[in-house]
């Protein structure tokens, strides 16, 4: 087991390596941002002694060197237009965004999953067929639709609910207080509408098959109640897989939050992102996918080792 | 093999919804393919337009209303359906076919080639796509050709996985082994004896994802980072008439989406069903 946990270890910081070098790559190819920080009429020497105090004159090499052994030190560099700390500008907008994929993810789970049993056990009822449905449109809606939908109706024409910004914040997050509440409302459903679908849809197919397995042929034919069968021993070995999805969901999620965010002009991370990508502000851009890359190796990593618990198949 | 395919079809057409499915997906296909015919006016042909029927609302003249340029929004919806469809269907067969054939290799051979290959998917599929397309394409700019590029980058992993697990198990069963004693080259046993049993799975997989890549296509959009502005597809349809929400031109954002939903759940229906009919699971 120790063994395993640090062979998936390792994997993670590989991977975390990679991801580092190829986004250094990728945006020191793209380009430098000096010209557009400098005013227009900036004279050619400006230009060059940018360059140097940047450090953008040296190589690639020179350059990755000093980012990694920085980066070592914890220190990303400092963002070419706000002057500070890149990490700081990105940690200092996570929650925002953590809070706005955290949420939706529970909102997904909590009315996925009954909703995908409730189709399963009778896959042909009426209701069912119209739970399919919903859920087909779900997940055949993109997210930036959902959003301005829900923009058109609820700010433009009914005006109940705000379009943009978090509203008040208490302690770190918007959920506290009523006006926080109302900001949350669209933002959310917009990005929670295709992982509910995609959760209902998963646990629906799950259940089915784990249903037409032998073993819950002999639980009902020992006079098991159906109740516990499908509440007890289907839904335990449906949910194994679905653990892994919405372990790599999440990270689906947060992506997302780049659509939601420019939609609602929630000040997270995702709508930085997009400004730093316009910008060629390589040390947010960097911080930004390093950051996030992290969140995602490591749900990866503990999604696995958690399913070697839960499922005695696959324990080392 | 006659009978065999008779008794899939006949089976696909049991469910309404995903003939229904079927058929909607055609029609819209046939706008796509030749919108000339159909669209009441060249919406790119600036001697057509004329400004002071700028922000018509729906009547009998346009009947889904006109943008800030005069543009019918009906004749704009079907050149971008065709621009839709034509992203997601080129990147689809590009991706199938570099993600099957590198996935075959991949479970064929095993060894380093095998692990470089997966190596390289898993690292890309611990990263959500959108984010690899958006970061690609902010760096090359808008493009057709581009946008395809970067959402083949971003499939073929899917394909490559499936692929490589069905051959993984194929290549030990008795039919390979014997091509494989009879002398056979490995690349005629991989591409002639067990790529036949590897097709009906990226089938349903590439159905699918189809609806996966028209949706990356126009979120890319959406945000600027898509198609370029003199070939909109839906998706900057939907991005343009988004900017004029708020002054109550709900026509030019609305109805774009409104296609791009019925195109999407028309695929998912197809794909549905052909999942449903292929999955031998599901049949007992």
């Amino acid at each position: 087991m120790t063994k395993y946990i640090l062979n998936r270890l390792f994997h993670s910081t590989l991977v975390m390596f990679t991801i580092s070098f190829i986004v250094f790559f990728i945006m020191f190819k793209a380009g430098d941002p000096v010209e557009l920080m400098l005013p227009p009429d900036a004279t050619q020497q400006d230009v060059v002694e940018m360059r140097a105090a940047l450090g953008l004159d040296k190589s690639f090499i020179v350059q990755y060197q000093k980012f990694l052994s920085n980066v070592a030190e914890g220190n990303l560099g400092n963002s070419f237009i706000y002057g500070q700390p890149a990490l700081d500008i990105v940690f200092e907008r996570l929650p925002a965004t953590m809070e706005l994929a955290v949420i939706a993810m529970i909102v997904s789970i909590l009315l996925g999953i009954p909703l995908g049993i409730i189709s399963s056990i009778k896959p042909n009822s009426i209701l069912s067929r119209i739970i399919m449905f919903f859920s087909l449109a779900g997940i055949s809606v993109p997210v930036f639709w959902t959003g301005m939908i829900l923009v058109l109706i609820f700010s433009v024409i009914l005006g109940v609910l705000p379009s943009s910004g978090r509203g008040e914040v208490y302690l770190f997050t918007s959920a506290f207080t009523w006006d926080g509440i109302k900001h949350l409302i669209m933002p959310v459903i917009t990005l929670s509408v295709f992982q509910l679908a995609l959760i209902l849809r998963l646990t629906r197919t799950g259940m089915m098959e784990v249903l037409m397995q032998d073993y819950i042929k002999l639980a009902s034919a020992k006079g098991v109640p159906r109740k516990v069968i499908v509440y007890y021993h289907a839904l335990k070995n449906t949910l194994i897989p679905l653990i892994t999805v919405i372990g790599i969901q999440f990270g689906q999620l947060v992506a997302f939050t780049i659509v939601t965010e420019t939609i609602f002009a929630w000040p997270g991370t995702g709508k930085l992102i997009i400004d730093s990508i316009q910008n060629l502000d390589r040390p947010i851009v960097v911080a930004y996918l390093l950051v996030i890359s992290f969140i995602f190796v490591a749900i990866n990593f503990i999604v696995d080792v958690l399913y070697t618990f839960i499922d005695p198949r696959v324990r080392v | 093999m006659k009978l065999f395919k008779n008794e899939l079809l006949i089976e696909y057409f049991e469910d309404k919804l995903a003939v229904v499915g079927l058929f909607v997906f055609t029609l819209l296909c046939i706008f796509a393919l030749a919108p000339a015919i159909f669209s009441p006016q060249n919406p790119y042909d600036l001697a057509q337009l004329f400004l002071e029927n700028s922000f018509q609302g729906p009547n009998q003249n346009f009947l889904l209303g006109t943008d800030e340029q005069g543009r019918d929004i009906l004749s704009a919806i079907m050149y971008g359906l065709r621009v839709s469809l034509y992203v997601g269907l080129a990147s689809t067969i590009l991706s199938v076919i570099i993600g099957f054939s590198l996935g075959l290799i991949s479970g064929y051979y095993g060894g380093w080639v095998d692990t470089i290959i997966m190596r390289i998917a898993d690292i890309q599929l611990s990263f959500p796509a959108i984010l690899i397309a958006l970061i690609i394409m902010a760096l090359w700019g808008a493009g057709i050709g581009k946008i395809i590029i970067a959402i083949t980058i971003v499939n073929w992993v899917y394909y490559a996985r499936t692929a490589r697990g069905v051959v993984l198990s194929e290549k030990e069963k008795d039919y390979a082994q014997s091509a494989k004693a009879l002398g056979m080259r490995n690349f005629a046993i991989i591409f002639r004896e067990i790529m036949p049993n590897v097709t009906a799975p990226i089938i349903v997989i590439a159905t699918v994802r189809i609806a996966n890549a028209i949706i990356l296509e126009a979120t890319l959009s959406f945000l600027g980072l898509g198609v370029p502005i003199t070939e909109p597809s839906l998706g900057s349809l939907i991005a343009n008439g988004y900017q004029v929400l708020f002054s109550g031109y709900w026509w030019t954002s609305v109805f774009p989406g409104i296609i791009l939903m019925v195109l999407i759940i028309s695929i998912n229906l197809i794909g549905d069903r052909t999942r449903d009919i292929m999955n031998p699971r599901l049949k007992r």
